[in-house]
C-alpha cells in the first residue's frame, strides 16, 4: 500500500498534528476487577486514517479497542477511568446511550460472526434498528453495503440463503458489510484476519485500505506486516502501557523506544 | 509387533469391550421386551372403537376416546403454562442472571424440582387447586403436569442459550442492538431447534405421567371437555383398567399403553431429529 502521509515529513511536531482527531484517548486506566490492564494510555485516532495497535499478547491492545465502543460494559466488574473523547464528547460518560454509541462506532471481530439468518437479513437487521426504510431503499442499502465489502459479486444470487453457508473470508466480509450498512463514523477491527487464510486476508486488508477514506479506523493486529501494510499510524503497547505512537513508517523504521525496536525486530513477542 | 505386553493389552481391551457390549445389550433387551409386549398385547385391541367410544363398564364394548381427549387437553394446559414460564426463566438464568446469587439459588431449586417425586407434586397441587374448589378437575391435572414440565424447559432453555457463543452476542451489541433484541433475534434464533427439543421432551414427559393426575384430575368414565370437572386421561385409565379383573378392560389398558408409548416415542425421535443437525456444526 502506498503510504502517502503528509505528516511523516513534518519535522518535530506531533505526528499527524495537522489532521483532526476523531477520537482522543486521555490517561485511560482500565480494570478487570482488581487487575489493571491499561495504565494511563493516551493517543489520538486521526479522522479518516487507519491506526494500528500492536504489541505482544496480553499487552492491552484488544482491551483498548473494547473501551472505544464500551463493549466492556456487557460484563460486570470491568471498568474504565480517564477520558475518551469523540468529537469532544466523553464516551465514558455513564449516562451515554450505549446502543446509540455503538451505532456510531462499528466493530468487526476476530472470528466471523454472521447472525443465524439470511445474508440479506444479516445486513438489513442492523439498519432496521435505527431507520425505517421502504423495501426498495433497503434493497439498495444492502446492495451498496455488499459492494462496499466486495461481496456483492459472490452473494448477489444467494441473498436469501443463510449467512452461515459462506466461507470464513466471505463471512468476515459480510460482517464488514453489516457494519458499514449502518453508516458508522468509526470502525474497530479486532484481529479481523487471524482466523483467515492469506488470500482472504489480502482481500480484507484491501478493503480496510479502501474504507479508510470514509471512516476512522482502528485495527488490532498480531501481524506487524499487516500493521505496516494497512495503517497510517501505529501504537505499540506493552504490559498495559502505550510505549510509542507515531507514523507507521517511523515506528517500523526508526522507533524511539528500545522496547518497540525489540518487538518489531522479533526479539520478543 | 506382537510382543507379550501388547498381546496382554489387546486381550484386556477385548474383555472390557465385551463387558460394554453385554451391558448395552442387557439394557436394550428390556426396552425391546417392553416394546414387544406392548405391541403383542396392544395391537390386538386397536380398532376404530378405541378412538370413537368412551370407556365403558365391564361387559359393554368401549373405547378410550374420553381418555385420549382428556390427555390432550391436560397436556395442552400443562404446555401453555410451562412453556412460557420455562423459556422465560431459562432466559433469565442464561442471559441476565448468569453470575448472580439469585440465579444460583433458582438453578438449585430448579434441579430439586426436576427430580422431585411426581406424587409429591400431585399432592401439592391437590392442596392448592383441588381442596379450595371442593372437587377434582382437569385444570388441576394440567397445573400438576405444568409443575413437572417447567423445570425441564427451564433447564434445556438455559443449557441451549449457554451454547450461544459470547462473540455472537457481542457482535449484535456492537451494531447498537438492545439486549432484548439480541436475545430474541440472535440468541433464540441460533438455538431454536434446541429450544423446541426441550419443549418436545417436556410434552413427552407430561404425556406419560400418572401419579400427579390421581390427586388432581381423578379420572372420568364419561366424555368431558370441561376443565373444571374431573377428567380422564390415558395413564389414569391404564392404571385403572390394568388392575381390573375383566379381560376386555385389561386389553384396553394394553392398547392405551401402546398409544401413550407411541406418542412419547414419536416426540422423542422428533426431538432428536430437530437437535441433530445443529450439533454437527
Amino acid at each position: 500500500m502506498d503510504m502517502t502521509m503528509t505528516s511523516a515529513q513534518t519535522g518535530p511536531a506531533a505526528p499527524g498534528a495537522e489532521l483532526r482527531d476523531k477520537i482522543t484517548v486521555k490517561n485511560l486506566d482500565f480494570y478487570y476487577g482488581a487487575s489493571k490492564a491499561l495504565k494511563s494510555v493516551s493517543l489520538p485516532l486521526k479522522l479518516s486514517r487507519v491506526t494500528a495497535f500492536i504489541g505482544p499478547s496480553g499487552c492491552g491492545k484488544s482491551t483498548l479497542l473494547r473501551v472505544l465502543n464500551r463493549m466492556y460494559d456487557l460484563y460486570p466488574g470491568q471498568r474504565a477511568e480517564g477520558e475518551v473523547l469523540m468529537d469532544g464528547e466523553n464516551l465514558l460518560d455513564p449516562r451515554l446511550d450505549l446502543n446509540l454509541l455503538r451505532s456510531r462506532i462499528g466493530m468487526v471481530f476476530q472470528k466471523p460472526t454472521p447472525f443465524p439468518m439470511s445474508i440479506y437479513d444479516n445486513i438489513a437487521f442492523g439498519v432496521r434498528l435505527y431507520e425505517k426504510l421502504p423495501k426498495s431503499e433497503m434493497d439498495g442499502r444492502v446492495e451498496a453495503a455488499l459492494k462496499r465489502a466486495a461481496l456483492w459479486g459472490e452473494a448477489k444470487d444467494k441473498l436469501k440463503t443463510s449467512g452461515l453457508g459462506l466461507s470464513g473470508g466471505q463471512q468476515q466480509r459480510l460482517c464488514i458489510a453489516r457494519t458499514v450498512a449502518i453508516e458508522p463514523e468509526v470502525i474497530l477491527f479486532d484481529e479481523p484476519t487471524s482466523a483467515l487464510d492469506p488470500i482472504a486476508t489480502a482481500k480484507i486488508e484491501e478493503l480496510i485500505d479502501e474504507l479508510s477514506g470514509d471512516y476512522t479506523i482502528a485495527i488490532v493486529t498480531h501481524s506487524m506486516q499487516q500493521a505496516a501494510r494497512v495503517s497510517h499510524f501505529t501504537a505499540f503497547m506493552y504490559l498495559g502501557e502505550m510505549i510509542e505512537y507515531d507514523d507507521t513508517k517511523k515506528v517500523f523504521t526508526a522507533p524511539h523506544d528500545k522496547r518497540t525496536q525489540d518487538y518489531i525486530t522479533g526479539r520478543f513477542g | 509387533m506382537a510382543n507379550a505386553l501388547y498381546a496382554g493389552r489387546r486381550a484386556r481391551n477385548g474383555l472390557w469391550a465385551a463387558f460394554c457390549y453385554a451391558a448395552t445389550a442387557f439394557g436394550l433387551a428390556w426396552l425391546a421386551l417392553i416394546l414387544g409386549a406392548l405391541l403383542w398385547k396392544g395391537v390386538g385391541g386397536l380398532s376404530i372403537d378405541v378412538f370413537t367410544k368412551m370407556t365403558a363398564p365391564p361387559g359393554v364394548r368401549g373405547g378410550l376416546l374420553n381418555s385420549i381427549v382428556g390427555s390432550l387437553i391436560q397436556t395442552a394446559i400443562g404446555l401453555a403454562l410451562a412453556a412460557p414460564i420455562g423459556v422465560l426463566a431459562g432466559t433469565y438464568l442464561a442471559e441476565y442472571g448468569r453470575h448472580t446469587r439469585l440465579a444460583t439459588v433458582i438453578r438449585f431449586i430448579n434441579d430439586i424440582l426436576l427430580s422431585a417425586p411426581s406424587i409429591v407434586i400431585g399432592l401439592f397441587v391437590y392442596q392448592f387447586c383441588v381442596v379450595p374448589f371442593g372437587h377434582f378437575s382437569g385444570l388441576a391435572g394440567g397445573v400438576a403436569l405444568a409443575v413437572i414440565a417447567t423445570p425441564i424447559i427451564v433447564r434445556t432453555t438455559e443449557d441451549m442459550l449457554g451454547l450461544v457463543p459470547n462473540t455472537l452476542r457481542e457482535a449484535a451489541s456492537a451494531l447498537g442492538m438492545p439486549r432484548s433484541l439480541v436475545i430474541r433475534n440472535v440468541a433464540y434464533r441460533a438455538v431454536m431447534s434446541g429450544l423446541v427439543t426441550g419443549v418436545l421432551l417436556a410434552i413427552a414427559r407430561m404425556t406419560g405421567e400418572t401419579a400427579p393426575l390421581i390427586f388432581t384430575a381423578l379420572g372420568n368414565s364419561l366424555f368431558n371437555a370441561d376443565v373444571t370437572q374431573p377428567m380422564s386421561s390415558l395413564p389414569l385409565i391404564i392404571y385403572e383398567f390394568a388392575r381390573s379383573p375383566y379381560a376386555e378392560q385389561q386389553k384396553l389398558a394394553w392398547t392405551g399403553a401402546l398409544i401413550v408409548t407411541a406418542a412419547v416415542l414419536t416426540l422423542s425421535i422428533l426431538a432428536r431429529l430437530l437437535a441433530a443437525p445443529k450439533r454437527g456444526r
